[in-house]
């Protein structure tokens, strides 16, 4: 199993070789191989004694990550999907795409995105689940934007992947909190331990993340606008991804916790409420597209919600008809994807206003559609599957069980109605594809290219998935047994004996179906009488307004905020870098009373310190108000000679001598710097902004004083000092004690201080120097 | 620049200079015992080439003391973590220092430690990094105003 997750990606590495010779061969050919292996490999589990297996294989076990995998029926429907429509999507692009494209790039993508899926419904770790469903989101985001010199894929990818990895991430919280609270991060053995999650405090939480992640990729209302976007794809990757797998894997993440969640009675109206609005209100917005893949897309996404919703229901006949529905959807989907990239093949445009009347230029394809369409539609005829999945759905809506909680039970009576609701809408836009299509007046001139039939190749894979439609349509109990069963009975956790029949006899499904289609029939004949609607519902509302109008603000907002507290004044991030200190330091010192005064450890004042400290606060005061800025450079080394006066009274004759001369020499290189300098120029600043400044620098000069004063005041330790002056001539044989801790005890500090010197030598000579060729360009 | 008659200055300079540079090697070896040190030493020492500097120009001075100063920086750490690096070689820590007395023939009982050789690489640096700066920007303005 390991082997046939990673087949696809190892393929990728060798694809980039491959493309090399697309001239001769076309890419695609190889890939096809690939997931054609994959398909045979797995099509040997299928048959009535399935049991479900488990491969473990280590890769972080001390964090519990390991390639776990566990193939029950549900994967092994998602997996067949996968590489079954996977090998017909591959085949379907080598005449769809030419060798004049990118082929390696598409191709790698593909894979990459082929081996993820494979891995999201094979892993039964949750970490390593995750890692592969963002994989798959990136690999998509990719696709998207394959032909990326194109503005709208580029907004399309951009957008899937917001969406989409937003929810990945709610996801994995869910994931990392049921791992964390079960202690296991195998989701078979979560299942055993449902209770501990059911009855934690956080549940609504994990399960409101957990659903975030299924909507989102399954784009589920009101998530869903990603996907009409995505159509921006190639067309293989718009019937791979945004039919048959990817949209699934919220499905499938649904599904497979559903053992977990189903008995709370939330995850009913959560999952079932979002699935039916979603089923109205995608299949209501089909039928106002114009484009051929936009149809598809909003057709895709309501069916998704039909999908989701039975999943909600979590009775027999509910998961049964979604499972069912989940291989329905992915035959007459993939199948209608691909009539739809031959009809852009072949006459170069998707628009619906334009195309009308292919039927007698393009006869097979039209077959094709017809059989898909009407099978998506619920057409009643007895070799359709939809009709079956459909039917099993009203059957299904009808049999809920009983529920204490208002809002559910008000959901039940409601669901049978909106059901009806979204089929109608769903048979409307089924027609309005088939018959906008092929049939009417052909306007050829309008048409970018002459219509004609596609080449044999492209149309094998739509024909082989029409084929499976009426397969499964004629013998519907040729896959009951040996494969629904088992994935309906993995969701369900108990075996599941249901039997597929076109006929039930006259009962409530069959009347909802004939509703379905007289309603229907009378919407599509009066189509144009009342298209004024949409300029009602939803008019201007639209959540792609929602979602660029967050996504512009996101910019502008963040943007402002930048620009408020960075504006580029020094000044400014000054004011707050001393402000927070001010507040957090007197706000803490405060609180913990940490200012502490005592004048026991304090000396006698002499007269000399008092006047030396007179002389350096007047010039210090001095110096703030010189006009002038060599004045106040003068001024400025009063302090420090006072300073190196200061040193001599407390008796550090090293110190004293080198502030002389340091004072010395940065007065002269002040001096030296500010010559170039223009005349000091008074600045027009606010007197709110002046006062701001003066309140900030008395409030830092007490806080440090309070600081000094209470660090003096609280000795806790004796000090140190002791020791070296016992020690310095016995160890350094010196009697310069400062000296000997320079150079001996504390060499290490004086080492690298002279290194910061140097630094600063070579900075200022770099910076003198090399300074002229930037003038001289200017 | 218009060469103003400064006699004075230079014949003074000749003199005060030897008695700065004499001060400061002063400074340097008495700074284990008494203030001083290799800090002071090399400010001092700078002082003395500054002032000749002033008094008789960059290109006369440049020819008396054929030095170019970035080159004494990596001396002067290079010494440095020598004196430092050298006491692997007897089996310790990284500046670990030490002291002995000896008898030499002129001044008789004398210390000698190898902190002083770290001094030494402290008093070179502290030279090349004074000069190197006052130089540079000097020159920078002697650029400009030509």
């Amino acid at each position: 199993m390991l082997f046939a997750v990673l087949l696809p990606f190892l393929a990728s590495i060798f694809i980039p070789f491959l493309a090399k010779w697309k001239d001769r061969i076309h890419t695609g050919i190889f890939v096809t191989l690939v997931p054609l292996v994959i398909f045979i490999y797995f099509i040997q589990f299928l048959g009535t004694g399935f049991q479900p297996e488990t491969r473990s294989y280590s890769w972080i076990p001390s964090l519990d990550m390991n390639m776990n995998f566990y193939l029950d029926g549900l994967s092994l429907l998602f997996v067949l999907l996968i590489s079954g429509i996977g090998t017909l999507v591959a085949f379907y692009s080598i005449y769809y795409l030419h060798k004049s494209e990118q082929l390696g790039n598409f191709y790698v993508y593909f894979l990459i995105f082929m081996g993820s899926m494979l891995g999201v419904v094979l892993s039964d770790n949750v970490f390593v689940l995750y890692s592969f469903w963002e994989f798959t989101s990136l690999s998509s985001f990719l696709l998207i934007g394959y032909w990326n010199h194109r503005r709208g894929s580029r907004y399309g990818a951009l957008k899937s992947m917001l969406i989409t990895v937003f929810g990945g991430l709610s996801m994995l919280g869910a994931l990392v909190f049921m791992s964390v609270i079960t202690n296991t991060a195998s989701i078979q053995q979560m299942i055993t331990e449902k209770s501990i999650i059911l009855n934690h405090e956080f549940f609504p939480l994990i399960m409101g993340l957990l659903l975030l992640g299924a909507f989102t990729k399954s784009a589920q209302f009101p998530f869903h606008i990603w996907l009409p976007d995505a159509m921006e794809a190639p067309t293989p990757v718009s019937a791979y991804l945004h039919s048959a797998t990817m949209v699934k894997a919220g499905i499938y993440l649904v599904a497979r916790n559903i053992p977990i969640f189903a008995d709370s009675e939330w995850f009913f109206v959560i999952v079932s409420g979002f699935g039916i609005i979603t089923l109205m209100w995608a299949s209501y917005m089909a039928v106002r597209q114009t484009d051929l893949k936009g149809i598809l897309a909003f057709s895709t996404i309501s069916q998704l919600g039909m999908i989701m919703a039975m999943l909600g229901f979590g009775t027999k006949v509910a998961i049964f008809a979604a499972v069912f529905h989940i291989l329905n959807h992915a035959t007459f989907k993939g199948s209608l994807f691909m009539v739809a990239g031959i009809v852009d093949h072949e006459t170069g445009s998707r628009d619906i206003r334009k195309l009308g009347g292919l039927m007698t230029f393009m006869p097979i394809t039209a077959t094709l559609a017809i059989l898909a369409t009407f099978s998506m539609a619920g057409f009643p005829l007895p070799f359709l599957n939809g009709f079956y999945s459909k039917e099993m759905f009203f059957d299904a809506t009808l049999d809920l069980e009983s529920t204490s909680n208002a809002l559910a039970g008000f959901m039940q009576q409601a669901l049978p109605y909106l059901a009806v609701f979204g089929s109608i809408f769903t048979f409307v836009y089924s027609m309005y594809f088939f018959f906008g299509t092929f049939r009417g007046k052909a306007q050829i001139s309008e048409l970018p290219k002459k219509p004609h039939e596609a080449p044999i190749g492209m149309l094998i894979s739509p024909a082989v998935l029409v084929a499976g439609v009426i397969i499964i349509g004629l013998f519907p109990e040729l896959i009951n047994k040996p494969f629904i069963s088992h994935a309906a009975a993995s969701i369900y956790g108990g075996e599941i004996d249901k039997h597929i029949y076109f006929w039930h006899g006259i009962n409530l499904p069959l009347i909802m179906s004939i509703a379905v289609l007289a309603f229907g029939t009378i919407l599509v004949l009066t189509r144009t009488k009342w298209e004024a609607i949409y300029r009602f519902i939803p008019g201007p509302l639209s959540m792609n307004k929602v979602y660029d109008g967050s996504v512009k603000r996101a910019e502008t907002y963040s943007e402002r905020i930048t620009k408020t507290y960075m504006n580029g004044s020094l000044g400014r991030y000054f004011r707050l870098i001393l402000g927070a200190i001010l507040i957090i330091t007197f706000g803490f010192m405060a609180a913990t009373t940490g200012f502490e005064f005592n004048m026991a450890y304090s000396a006698e004042i002499t007269l000399a310190e008092i006047l030396v400290a007179i002389m350096m606060a007047v010039a210090a005061v001095g110096t703030i108000l010189a006009k002038n800025r060599v004045a106040a450079i003068i001024i400025l080394g009063v302090v420090g000679y006072g300073l190196a006066i200061l040193f001599v009274i407390y008796r550090a004759p090293d110190l004293a001598l080198t502030q002389l001369i340091v004072e010395t020499v940065t007065v002269a290189l002040f001096l030296m710097v500010f010559n170039h300098l223009p005349q000091l120029k008074m600045r027009k600043q606010a007197w709110s902004t002046k006062a701001l400044n003066l309140i900030i620098s008395i409030g830092f000069g007490a806080l440090m004083t309070l600081v000094a004063i209470s660090a003096h005041s609280s000795k806790w330790f004796d000090s140190i000092s002791s020791y070296f002056v016992e020690n310095s001539y016995k160890l350094g044989g010196g009697d310069n004690i400062v000296n000997v801790i320079l150079v001996d005890m504390r060499g290490l500090d004086t080492l690298f201080e002279i290194a910061v010197l140097g630094i600063a030598a070579l900075g200022i000579y770099g910076m003198v120097k090399l300074r002229s060729n930037k003038e001289e360009d200017a | 620049m218009i060469k103003t008659n400064d006699l004075i200055l230079r014949t003074t300079t000749t003199l005060i200079a030897f008695i700065l540079f004499g001060f400061s090697v002063y400074l340097f070896f008495a700074g284990h015992n008494k203030p001083g040190g290799g800090f002071i030493g090399g400010l001092m020492t700078s002082a003395a080439i500054v002032l000749m500097y002033m008094a008789y120009g960059m290109e006369s001075v440049a020819k008396i003391i054929p030095i170019n100063f970035r080159v004494v920086i990596p001396i002067g750490l290079l010494i440095a973590v020598g004196t430092g690096v050298g006491s692997f070689i007897f089996g310790q820590p990284f500046l670990s220092q030490t002291f002995a007395y000896f008898q030499l023939p002129i001044l008789g009982k004398t210390e000698l430690a190898t902190a002083l050789l770290f001094d030494l690489g402290v008093y070179l640096t502290v030279i090349g990094v004074t000069m190197t700066i006052i130089l540079t920007i000097a020159q920078d303005r002697k650029d400009e105003t030509a």
